[in-house]
């Protein structure tokens, strides 16, 4: 009677997928997503310098890059994961202090930061619209 | 008693790092740079509001004055710290064999370290006249 049984069908702990989406848990996983895309984006800001530090040669086809279509799309992408990541932060920040937790308060600063990163986004290219 | 039922010391307890002597560093790291990055990266924002429409030449002026270009090299070195440890884990989290845990944790560090020796040196090649 040495040999055991191996394939008993145990019950798994449930993962992601078995849960009703929550508007907490989407804000979670949104960090992780954004926080990701700003970590890869950080080869753009090293590239822009390093082309800056070679020479005008270097220098136009980086600032040509930027410029165009896809490089405003990707620029306008990472002011928003920016955004989104800073005040998702400060809602950390405001967690690591013990407040927030109630239901009502973190399905507030939940809104709270997907409103406010879509409209200081805006704001910004506005911004960036009228300098120009 | 319940109370000597421990053989921690009272030092060792407060602390609470437990055997292997660290575990809160990640952590308060991560909030560190949190609070540095969200000063630093704000100020970067606001600079390339100003220079979006500069010439090279005023791009390098602006990028070598001293102040601005210490607090982008500050703002590369605790970025970088802080997607290290952020990368990290999110590897942890999801990547459940070995081998290729290994090998994701040291390519995050020469990434990110790539990233941070790369703008620090074109940011002091550009400060001392490129």
């Amino acid at each position: 009677m040495a040999e055991l049984q191996t394939k008993v069908a145990r019950p798994l702990s449930p993962h992601l997928q078995i849960f009703r989406p929550l508007m907490t848990m989407v804000m979670s996983i949104v960090h992780r997503i954004t926080g990701s895309a700003l970590y890869v984006g950080t080869a753009f800001f090293a590239w822009y310098l390093v082309a800056a530090a070679s020479g005008p040669e270097a220098f136009a086809t980086a600032s040509w890059f930027f410029g165009s279509i896809i490089g405003q799309l990707i620029l306008f992408g990472y002011t928003w994961a920016w955004i989104h990541h800073a005040l998702g932060g400060i809602r950390h920040f405001i967690w690591d202090t013990g407040h927030g937790y109630g239901v009502e308060a973190r399905n507030w600063l939940a809104k709270a930061t997907l409103v406010g990163s879509v409209s200081i986004t805006i704001l910004i290219w506005i911004v960036a619209l009228i300098v120009r | 008693m319940a109370r000597f039922s421990s053989m921690r010391t009272p030092l060792a307890k407060v602390r609470g790092l437990g055997s292997a002597r660290e575990g809160t560093e990640h952590f308060w790291r991560q909030r560190l740079t949190a609070v540095s990055n969200l000063f630093l990266t704000t100020f970067f924002v606001g600079l390339v509001l100003a220079l979006q429409t500069g010439t090279y030449a005023d791009v390098l002026a602006t990028l070598g004055n001293p102040l601005v270009a210490i607090l982008l090299i500050g703002m590369m070195i605790s970025v970088s710290i802080h997607m290290r440890i952020g990368m990290q884990v999110i590897i942890e989290d999801y990547v459940h064999e070995e081998g290729w845990k290994v090998v994701a944790l040291g390519a995050n560090t020469f990434f990110t370290a790539f990233i941070a020796i790369a703008s620090v040196f074109a940011l002091l090649k550009i400060a001392f006249g490129a």
